[in-house]
């Protein structure tokens, strides 16, 4: 029992603060990578290549002056950019990140935990996100605020149900688990999931931009017509915890796509290689091959991310509402039928 | 500890809980504590549900009340920006009307709870039944039937709800745009 907790604290822990250097040092990515597509430097002073740049960060936002506005309701004011964070923080606990480890006659798996519903956990923590930034614009007492959050929050209703269904194609396609690690381990014996399906993913995609607030997607923090939307009234650490957030929301949906349509810590012709290299199955150094690649599938779709939101410009919200409701849930529903098709062909499904 | 084991700690606790915030939905002066107060009961009825390992049904209940229905009851109650002076004034009337609903309500509960002394707090009979391949089992082979008639009477709600909605769009092109 104490090993067992031992073993889980320390995953949970690892996981933690592998969460916050990667949000950390994703801010310093954007600004570097925004610096390169507009032909710039970026940040460079604080340390070598700006590498020191996300420490000045934090420390300017802990030492700046904290406004708590007057009028506003605040015990929900204080309280909104922590429920953000936390229920961003909790969806990371479903990710496994490598291949498990054998030590003696027990192999210890490289995930917080590995529940059986994990894909129906994954999309009840999401909708319970929206809390934080409805809590944070309601309660700032702030018109342009109130405008932010609803329209982050109306934005998330209408695309989790495009994700939902996308999800459902996966499922059926990944031979019906709902568990992340079998997910995973489907596609270490056969293709990636994007092999088959690769409009479901595209959806995925589009609605992971939407879930996370990034550009084209930002209308919740749309300065020109906002302010800075739910964040407006917010001043010093709070601030820095709503940015952080979305770079960890970021974070934890790029590991979760990488996982689901692009086989996670498995890449081809892994099972040879290992085979070349003499090792066996559990040993630590295929935990850490497999830990490398998921990894660094997880940073190619994070710089993605980046790469649309100083590509594209910004929808209208009736562009937005009009893609989300007639165009990615129609199309996320075809998917579903043309899976439901091609599973019954492949011989997946039997009625 | 204490005599008791931990899942009855859990169930405990739990319960005080739920009560709790179930009251204050009720005593909490503003609409949007209510809300959020309910959300909080939602999630400790879905640790109950974790307690009779009913892992699908508490995510579901999570995501469905908690992340879908609440929100947009909390969107609704912040667009109309409700507070304590708005709250009108209670007649008499209304409240003779609100103890005699509610004592019969009592009534129905005591009625239901009369019998219930058996009740385990726990499912450990069937561990597995509520894992969602043996759910999934009952609820397409025994049960098939009922779900169809569910599912027919949610699609006449969504039917129903879109043709309120296109109304309001006819008589106002520009209310889509918040």
């Amino acid at each position: 029992m104490t090993a067992f907790i031992l073993y889980k604290s320390i995953i949970c822990l690892a996981i933690f603060i592998l969460s916050l250097t990667v949000a950390a040092y994703a801010s310093w990515w954007e600004r570097k990578l925004s610096g390169f597509l507009q032909d710039r430097y970026g940040p460079n002073r604080a340390g070598k290549w700006g590498l020191l740049q996300p420490l000045a960060d934090g420390g300017k936002m802990l030492f700046k002056e904290e406004i708590i506005p007057n009028l506003s309701n605040k015990f929900l004011f204080v309280i909104a950019p922590g429920i953000f964070i936390i229920t961003t923080i909790v969806a990371g606990v479903l990710i496994p990140w490598a291949p498990p480890v054998k030590i003696g006659d027990t192999y210890y798996a490289m995930q917080a935990t590995d529940i059986d519903i994990g894909v129906v956990f994954l999309l009840g923590v999401t909708s319970v996100g929206v809390y934080g930034i409805m809590i944070g614009g309601w309660a700032s007492n702030n018109k342009y605020s109130l405008l932010g959050a609803i329209r982050a929050s109306a934005q998330m209703i209408s695309y989790e149900l495009a994700m939902g269904i996308s999800l459902i194609a996966l499922i059926i396609s990944a031979g019906g688990t709902l568990s992340f690690s079998e997910i995973l381990q489907v596609q270490d014996a056969g293709y990636a999931n994007v092999v088959w399906q690769p409009l479901g993913f595209v959806i995925f995609f589009v609605c992971s931009l939407a879930e996370t607030n990034r550009a084209p997607f930002d209308l919740a923090e749309c300065e020109t017509e906002l302010v800075g939307g739910y964040h407006t009234e917010y001043s010093a650490f709070k601030l820095g915890l709503f940015l952080f957030a979305e770079y960890m929301a970021m974070f934890v949906s790029s590991a979760v796509m990488a996982g689901f349509y692009f086989g996670g810590y498995n890449f081809p012709f892994a099972a040879e290689l290992y085979q070349a290299m003499g090792l066996e199955e559990g040993s630590w150094i295929i935990t850490l091959i497999g830990f490398t690649v998921y990894f660094a599938k997880t940073l190619l779709f994070i710089s993605v991310f980046m790469w649309i939101r100083w590509t594209l410009p910004r929808f209208r919200y009736d562009q937005l509402m009009n893609l989300g409701w007639k165009a990615l849930l129609p199309l996320s529903l075809l998917n579903l039928a043309i899976t439901v098709v091609v599973e019954f062909i492949r011989g997946n499904i039997q009625f | 500890m204490l005599g008791y084991t931990i899942t009855q700690w859990l169930f405990g606790i739990l319960s005080f809980l739920a009560v709790m915030f179930a009251l204050l939905v009720v005593f909490s002066k503003n609409p949007v504590h209510s809300v959020l107060y309910l959300v909080l009961t939602f999630f400790c009825i879905a640790g109950h549900y974790l307690l009779m390992n009913a892992q699908f049904l508490a995510i579901v209940h999570i995501a469905v009340y908690a992340g879908a229905i609440m929100v947009l009851f909390l969107f609704v109650i912040m667009l109309l920006n409700l507070n304590e002076q708005h709250e009108p004034r209670r007649t008499s009337v209304s409240r003779i009307i609100g103890v005699i609903v509610a004592g019969l309500f009592l009534m129905v509960l005591v009625g239901v709870l009369k019998g219930t002394e058996q009740l385990q707090l726990t499912n450990t009979a069937n561990a597995e039944a509520g894992l969602i391949k043996n759910l999934g089992q009952v609820l397409f082979n025994e049960f098939l039937f009922p779900f169809e008639i569910v599912s027919i009477l949610l699609l006449a709600a969504l039917v129903g709800a879109i043709m309120l909605g296109k109304k309001e769009v006819k008589e106002n092109v520009n209310e889509n745009r918040i």
